[in-house]
């Protein structure tokens, strides 16, 4: 029987929705067990919400001050000391999982899987390779720990409403000292989140300018939307890189996702192709992004952004 | 610091639309552009400014592969690196063989003072293969990189996180993976390429060091992705209000 411990993410006070997605991937694991570690240093409230989560059986907590802020050196020892009662242990393949996870498997001797986009049976998954153009169908030895990252956008969030058994959980791993946190800038907006928005209004080169880019977030408010960039965008200093959608950015998967002034390389759909509806806005009617949009619109985006943002 | 090892991985060029056989194998690479993996060309670059700033004496760059990877590894050693090394194998190897590698030719090096690696490549998306060093070298890793700072036995690393930009303090030796935004990678000049071809570059068959690859992760099929059709076009704004609204999503 398959027995999995999950790797909550967190910023230190809340669960982060990809722990849900990460439940939801291992619920699909006929008859497993699912248990998840919240590695905090105040761990009550994490693990509080995370017991909410539906399909997990047990959360242990593990409360250290060194697990402040998420190092993947600190954490790893922790997670391996766990690690002999499981017979999966995975992480979101977001940043925080991305960081970690090869790292609790290497120490474990294992080769990981990345990206686990949908489960097979307890030791076969699908992924995606070459930025989503190929999907690949993976097998894991059975004598093994399997470590994975689960690819968020391919699950939706385990629902609310459980009730499961919190424990301490004891480590006295020994931790290193050579790495340590310095500090975080973080552009807390009130906008929804990228990654769990139903929403995402993306803008791309296009836009032109960090001045510009007031459009976009115009609409999107408009819209109750997050707002998403291409690289180009990012690259350009007109966002921050926690905006960058993508093959190296975020994979997200809002019901409605609005490209404007971006071309659609391959790259950058990788990022929203699963979305619900992808609407284009472009002035070339070439551009690449209207061979995957839903609804395209061929135009000027100075004149049709402020227009739809008015109308709407 | 005296070595930087530098990691780069042949792959599939970035423009290049990848297609699944269809037999479902593989994908089909047969006569199409290879580069070096465009994480590892920034990886490279940052060695090449470290030690051009005088941090370091020696750029190394190392890959992993069939014969056929000589020709990043000139590339490479055009850029600027000293000399090259290629770990030959016809077989594919995972990234905590690749890691173990690494770490056998760190130990065979010695005085390797930073690892500086792809955060991915772009053929696998596994983005594996620096945290697996870092663990098993015991040493400290400082992922998706966009700004390293050296400061004697220490980096100031700032990495790309989904939440912004967070920035760490790790005790060298160290392994860094890069992503897009910490520099852009120079072009390799002619008269680079010409002299390039009298750098060093050392073959090492695998077997050579008796790496164990561990469990193996068998890829068993390859499928095509389903595909997004085309949908429709609206002319204007009120076309794309209604186009919405029937869609439920205004
Ligand atoms: C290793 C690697 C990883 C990458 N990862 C990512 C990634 O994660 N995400 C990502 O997005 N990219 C990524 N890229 C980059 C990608 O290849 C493209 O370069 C990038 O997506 C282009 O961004 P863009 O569409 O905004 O810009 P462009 O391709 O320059 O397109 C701009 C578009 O705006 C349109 N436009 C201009 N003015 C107007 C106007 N007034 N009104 C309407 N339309 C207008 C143009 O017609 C054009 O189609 C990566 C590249 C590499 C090599």
């Amino acid at each position: 029987m398959s027995k999995i411990l999950i790797i909550a993410e967190h910023n230190g006070s809340e669960l982060n929705p990809s722990t849900a997605k990460t439940v939801a991937c291992a619920a699909e694991i006929d008859g497993a067990e699912v248990h998840v570690a919240v590695l905090a240093a105040n761990a009550a409230a994490i693990a509080s919400a995370a017991a909410e989560v539906d399909g997990v059986n047990k959360v242990l907590t593990i409360e250290r001050s060194e697990n402040e802020h998420p190092l993947a050196a600190v954490l790893a020892p922790q997670i391996v000391a766990m690690a002999d009662a499981y017979s999966h242990i995975f992480g979101p393949s977001t940043t925080f999982g991305k960081d970690l996870m090869p790292h609790v498997a290497a120490l474990l001797g294992v080769n990981q899987i990345s990206d686990i986009m949908s489960v097979t049976g307890s030791h076969t998954f699908k992924r995606p390779v070459y930025a989503g153009n190929a999907i690949v169908t993976v097998s894991a030895a059975t004598d093994a720990t399997v470590v994975a990252t689960v690819r968020t956008a391919s699950f939706s969030a385990a629902g609310g409403g459980n009730s499961a058994p919190i424990e301490a959980a004891d480590s006295n791993a020994d931790i290193p000292s050579h790495t340590r946190f310095v500090s975080l800038q973080s552009g807390k907006t009130d906008r929804p989140d990228l990654q769990t928005a139903a929403k995402v209004v993306s803008g791309g080169r296009g836009v032109g300018s960090s001045e510009n880019f007031g459009i976009i977030y115009a609409l999107a408010d408009k819209l109750g939307a997050g707002v998403g960039a291409s690289r180009a965008a990012v690259d350009a200093g007109y966002v921050p890189n926690e905006m960058q959608v993508g093959q190296t950015g975020k994979i997200i998967a809002p019901d409605l996702y609005i490209a404007i002034g971006i071309s659609g390389a391959i790259q950058h759909l990788t990022g929203i192709k699963d979305a619900g509806t992808i609407v284009a806005i472009n002035k070339d009617e070439e551009a690449p992004i209207f061979e995957v949009a839903d609804i395209g619109l061929v135009g000027d985006l100075f004149q049709i952004i402020p227009e739809l943002t008015d109308a709407l | 610091m005296d070595k930087i090892l530098v990691g780069l991985k042949r792959v599939v060029d970035y423009n290049v639309r990848v297609r699944v056989k269809s037999d479902g194998s593989g994908v089909d690479t047969d006569g199409v552009k290879m580069s070096i993996n465009p994480f590892d060309e920034i990886a490279l670059e940052e060695a090449l400014r470290i030690k051009e700033r005088g941090d370091a004496s020696e750029v190394i760059v190392m890959s992993i592969g069939s014969g056929e990877a000589q020709q990043q590894l000139r590339t490479g050693l055009a850029m600027g690196a000293d000399r090259a090394i290629l770990v030959q194998t016809d077989a594919a190897i995972e990234p905590l063989g690749c890691a173990r590698i690494f770490k056998a030719m760190i130990d065979k090096e010695g005085d390797v003072g930073l690892v500086l690696l792809g955060k991915q490549a772009i053929d696998d998306d596994n983005s594996q293969t620096g945290q697996m060093l870092a663990a098993i070298w015991g040493r400290p890793q400082a992922t998706f990189a966009s700004e390293v700072v050296l400061d004697g036995d220490k980096a100031r690393v700032t990495r790309e996180v989904d939440i912004g930009l967070e920035t760490i303090e790790v005790d060298l030796p160290a392994v860094v993976t890069t992503d897009l935004r910490l520099n852009e990678p120079r072009y390799v000049k002619l008269p680079d390429i010409m002299k390039a071809k009298k750098k060093p570059l050392d073959e090492v068959p695998v077997a050579e060091l008796g790496i164990d690859a561990g469990p193996a992760i068998e890829a068993t099929a390859y499928e095509p992705p389903t595909e997004r059709g085309r949908g429709v076009m609206v002319d204007d704004v009120a076309g794309l209000i209604t186009a919405l609204q029937d869609k439920g999503l205004v």
